[in-house]
């Protein structure tokens, strides 16, 4: 193949090999350890041809890269159009990223229809790569719908006790979000006879030949922001998230925390900033707000959370609080440093969840009273553990630290006193996870089974190492990130500058 | 008299009445359950690859009965398509029971005969016999396990109420007639833009009445009353056909009677209609939160849907006509398959209708549970399902229209609607898995039916995913 054939089919490529590799599995036999390494072959696989990406982008070029478009359905007209930004690019690298390292993780924990999970993985993976590549808005419904069901699946099926009530309420808070989405969706055809992202930016922003007024404009704002807001979620739309996270198996949950959500905050930069610059700007102020309830909301509750798993999943909201404050400041370092934190959480909390998912299989609990004094039976977990919970506070030097002062900065150009809100809440998360460290690692060993317990296997270095090291690197060379991800949100803003322009004028 | 070029055209209707005739005789001759099924799939497959036949010379009008256009052809494809599938169904089923078997493919192909001729029809009087072919072909259907209570009570209640339900169609065919002196389809309308005085006070009741005919048969609020307890009743493969058949020959026609008749610009019409798809859409789904019935649960749910189809109808857009055949055929592939798999799943004792005998059955036949689910999600509306597609052009519809309250109904009533779904759902996925694995028992008399599930599931991804081909075929056919 051509180099520029290469360009064109490479997000295809990416996108479709994990449901090939699905589709494949479903003919093997039911041989599970030759169905774990295959899955683990066709992750990794996804994850080399995904580097093709960041290898070969053309750093200054504005606009989408590596495009596809080719007629899908006629009548709507609706095309099978991919294409990557600097910011989308980096979020499908995360997703093929941390794939391999989830089939590694339920390598063990899997004992059930093992070959349903790993089919359901392969299938959740591919969806939601099509979330991020897709330019047209009906192809996007089509893959942000459909990563309902693997994930709904997976919570529902491999779950903990209560995982129907988890996959349900899961599946019925987005599901309804996102017909608002899909109202949106079709309200914009209706008007401008099109599913193309930029033809619909370009005729959003020419609204009025278009027949589509602020007012309306105003409406289709808030329809995408419900269904972003769900997945983000932003407070007070995120009752779902811990049930989902608490109940859901292991992959389940790095999978949802790694790259799910982040589905809800790159569609506020895609299509919220993207399409509606002016409305965003309206709405900024109760958004903010909405953005540091969420922060401080989720340090406290997870502050005073019993149980690992459950802390792990607030301190999530804390965190993609942190992410909507930065897009929402509408500040090229704050929505950089958004798009960074997107990725620094996907890794740091989905190498969390594996943490705690670890300690799950020795001790089949994630009640912090059961612990205390692991440090001593189990050191490599201890370090792993103590390594990452930096990251995810945020130390300097590592990936946490980066995005966070970013994101702050962004807000505290915006408003000084969102920044200042904002910033309690890194406060807050080294409270909550220094102090569950220590009570998980500190201190001698409380009950007695837990001197048993066995350190890290090598397969579960294996998980661990790779997000260990994304995370220093991260934290260390944050320009080989910011490079890429700069100039894409810099077209992201150019229109949102030239509203306040606008404005002060 | 009818020109040559006119037989042509009504060979698929011609080889849908033969197979019946030859059915009776050969079983006067010899009795045969395998030959019965082979002779009818002949039949139905040979009067299937007729519609290319049929195709090159359409559109015709034969008699003043009949109109065979492209339109009738694609509905003549849908039903004889779904016959064959419930045949196909029907066959392991009726090995289960103690009845005459070879019979039911008489009716059934009948009652297909009967839907078809309504998708053909042009005047009040194939609209009244393709509607009686149907009915009364169903009324024995509907029975067919006399054995048991509840279907003997659904033949009767089916019976009664459609008994009841032509009356009224009748009547209103009767005022329309007294007002216009027409019975075709083609010439109603301009009389109709003329008749005045008390002429045009006899036409409001008329259509009124015709409505409510053909509101029975496709069981939207509030003639819906018969459907929970017909579905429950009897047979599920003969649900399926009562589900979609029945209600695409009668769909079929509607849309044509609307189309030449341009009912569109007669406001209280409209608004009637508006009423009957909010009070279907909202009626249906809510009903069907109440229920633990699978059967009932699928019953309440096809009221939704018509409801959901109702609103592209309404809509009456560019995309009208396209946006409700496309929405019928992924219903028929959902429904069929939805009750193919209650069929497979049921027994000489008990069909499988109780919440309870989808428990954990994906632990117990992963495939069996995997159709369920694509026909459930298909059902919900989700992507790579065909239903996805199917309600994404109602609202595309809607919207092309403007018909912005309804789209908002339709939004509702199906996240409620998601609700029931998923409750079969996640029970087909409960129980802990160390529990189960009890060795899958597939009877082998439903090998048949279990192929059938597996056409249909492919079918339901081919058009969730790629519905380009199909949507061509669609394009082209307008009732005329």
């Amino acid at each position: 193949m051509s180099g520029s054939a290469w360009n064109t089919w490479i997000l295809t490529l990416v996108t479709f090999i994990p449901l090939a590799g699905a589709v494949l599995l479903l003919f093997l036999p039911r041989r599970d350890r030759d169905i774990k390494w295959f899955a683990l072959f066709v992750s990794l696989i996804t994850f080399a041809l995904s580097l093709h990406l960041p290898t070969y982008l053309h750093r200054g070029q504005p606009g989408f890269q590596f495009e596809i478009n080719i007629p899908w359905i006629p009548t709507p007209n609706i095309h099978y159009h991919l294409g990557v930004d600097g910011i989308s690019m980096w979020l499908v690298v995360l997703t093929t990223f941390l794939t391999p390292l989830c089939v590694l993780i339920s390598w063990k924990s899997v004992h059930e229809r093992v070959k349903e999970f790993f089919i359901l993985l392969l299938i959740l993976e591919t969806a939601l790569l099509g979330v991020f590549v897709s330019l047209d808005l009906f192809l996007f419904y089509f893959f942000w719908e459909f990563t309902l069901i693997p994930m709904a699946l997976i919570i529902g099926m491999y779950g903990h006790e209560r995982r129907v009530y988890a996959a349900v309420k899961f599946f019925l808070f987005t599901m309804i979000a996102s017909a608002f989405m899909l109202a949106s969706i079709i309200f914009l055809y209706a008007k401008t006879g099109s599913f193309d992202y930029v033809t619909i930016q370009n005729a959003v922003r020419d609204g009025a030949s278009f027949g589509i007024t602020g007012h309306a404009l105003g409406w289709l704002f808030l329809g995408f922001f419900v269904a972003f807001a769900v997945k983000v979620p932003i407070f007070p739309l995120h009752t779902w998230l811990p049930d989902a996270h608490f109940e859901a198996p292991t992959a389940g949950s790095v999978m949802l925390a790694g790259v799910l959500l982040k589905m809800g905050t790159y569609g506020l930069l895609r299509f919220n900033l993207g399409l509606f610059p002016d409305q965003s700007r309206q709405n900024q102020s109760w958004i903010m707000v909405l953005a540091i309830i969420g922060i401080i909301y989720g340090a406290l509750v997870a502050m005073v959370q019993p149980n690992l798993k459950k802390l792990v999943a607030y301190s999530s909201v804390s965190h993609l609080g942190f992410v909507v404050l930065g897009i929402f400041s509408f500040t090229q370092l704050g929505v950089d440093g958004a798009v960074y934190q997107m990725l620094n959480h996907g890794v740091s909390t989905g190498a969390l969840f594996m943490l705690a998912g670890i300690i799950y299989e020795r001790r089949h609990t994630f009640d912090l009273d059961e612990f205390g004094g692991l440090a001593t039976p189990m050191p490599i977990f201890a370090a792993f553990f103590l390594f990452i919970t930096l990251s995810s506070l945020g130390l300097p030097l590592l990936n946490g630290f980066v995005g966070e002062f970013l994101v702050l900065s962004g807000a505290f150009q915006a408003k000084m006193i969102w920044g200042i809100l904002a910033a309690s809440g890194v406060i807050w998360s080294a409270c909550y996870l220094l102090w569950m460290y220590q009570r998980v690692f500190f201190g001698k060993v409380k009950h007695s089974v837990n001197n048993t317990l066995p350190d890290l296997s090598a397969r579960e270095r294996a998980a661990l190492w790779p997000a260990s090291i994304a995370a220093l690197v991260m934290g260390v060379a944050p320009v080989l990130w910011l490079n890429i991800i700069d100039p894409a949100v810099h077209s992201v803003l150019a229109p949102l500058a030239q509203t306040t322009a606008q404005v002060v004028r | 008299m009818i020109s040559a070029a006119g037989l042509v055209a009504i060979l698929p209707l011609v080889l849908l009445a033969g197979t019946p005739v030859a059915l009776m005789l050969i079983i006067a001759v010899h009795r045969s359950h395998r030959m019965a099924l082979g002779l009818t799939l002949l039949g139905l497959a040979a009067s299937f690859g007729s519609l290319w036949i049929a195709a090159d010379v359409v559109p015709q009008r034969v008699t003043a009965l009949l109109r065979i256009d492209q339109y009738a052809l694609v509905y003549f494809g849908m039903i004889i398509a779904a016959t064959i599938a419930v045949a196909g169904l029907a066959y392991g089923y009726l090995e289960q029971h103690a009845v005459e078997k070879e019979e039911f493919y008489i009716l059934l192909v009948t009652a297909a005969l009967g839907a078809a001729v309504l998708a053909a029809s042009s005047h009040f009087v194939s609209f009244f016999l393709g509607l009686e072919i149907l009915s009364i072909s169903l009324y024995a259907l509907n029975a067919y396990i006399y054995s048991r209570k509840t279907a003997l009570e659904a033949g009767i209640k089916y019976l009664v109420l459609a008994a009841a339900s032509a009356a009224f169609l009748l009547f209103g065919m009767a005022l329309i007639y007294a007002a216009v002196g027409t019975m075709e389809f083609g010439h109603m309308a301009e009389l109709m833009m003329e008749t005045a005085g008390p002429n045009r006070t006899l036409l409001l009741p008329g259509l009124a009445m015709v409505i409510t005919g053909m509101g029975f048969k496709l069981a939207l609020v509030p003639f819906h009353m018969w459907t929970p307890d017909v579905y429950q009743g009897a047979p599920p493969p003969v649900a399926a056909f009562i589900a979609t058949v029945s209600k695409g020959g009668m769909f079929a026609l509607l849309l044509r009677y609307f189309y030449r008749l341009e009912l569109h610009n007669y406001a209280p019409i409209v608004a009637v209609f508006t009423i009957i798809a909010i009070a279907s859409m909202l009626g249906g789904n809510l009903l069907a939160l109440l229920q633990s019935n699978v059967k009932r649960i699928l019953a309440y749910s096809s009221i939704a849907h018509m409801g959901y189809a109702l609103v592209a109808f309404i809509a009456s857009g560019m995309l009208a006509v396209e946006a409700v055949t496309f929405y019928l055929i992924a219903y028929f592939v959902t429904i069929i398959g939805a009750f193919g798999v209650v069929t497979v799943l049921s027994n000489g004792e008990n069909d499988a209708e109780s919440l309870q005998a989808y428990r954990g059955l994906f632990w117990r036949r992963p495939a069996l549970a995997g159709v369920m689910t694509a026909m459930l999600l298909s059902l919900i509306g989700i992507p790579v399902t065909a239903g996805f597609i199917g309600k994404f052009y109602v609202v595309a519809a809607g919207a092309s229209s403007s018909a912005w309250p309804l789209i908002i109904v339709l939004v509702i009533s199906s996240s409620i609607g998601a609700f029931y779904y998923l409750r079969v759902i996640f029970a087909l996925y409960a129980g802990a898995p160390e529990t189960a694995e009890r060795p899958a028992e597939v009877a082998p008399r439903m090998a048949f039916g279990s192929s059938v599930l597996v056409v249909l599931t492919l079918l339901l991804i081919w058009l969730g995913v790629y519905p380009a081909p199909l949507l061509h075929v669609i394009r082209a056919a307008l009732p005329g």
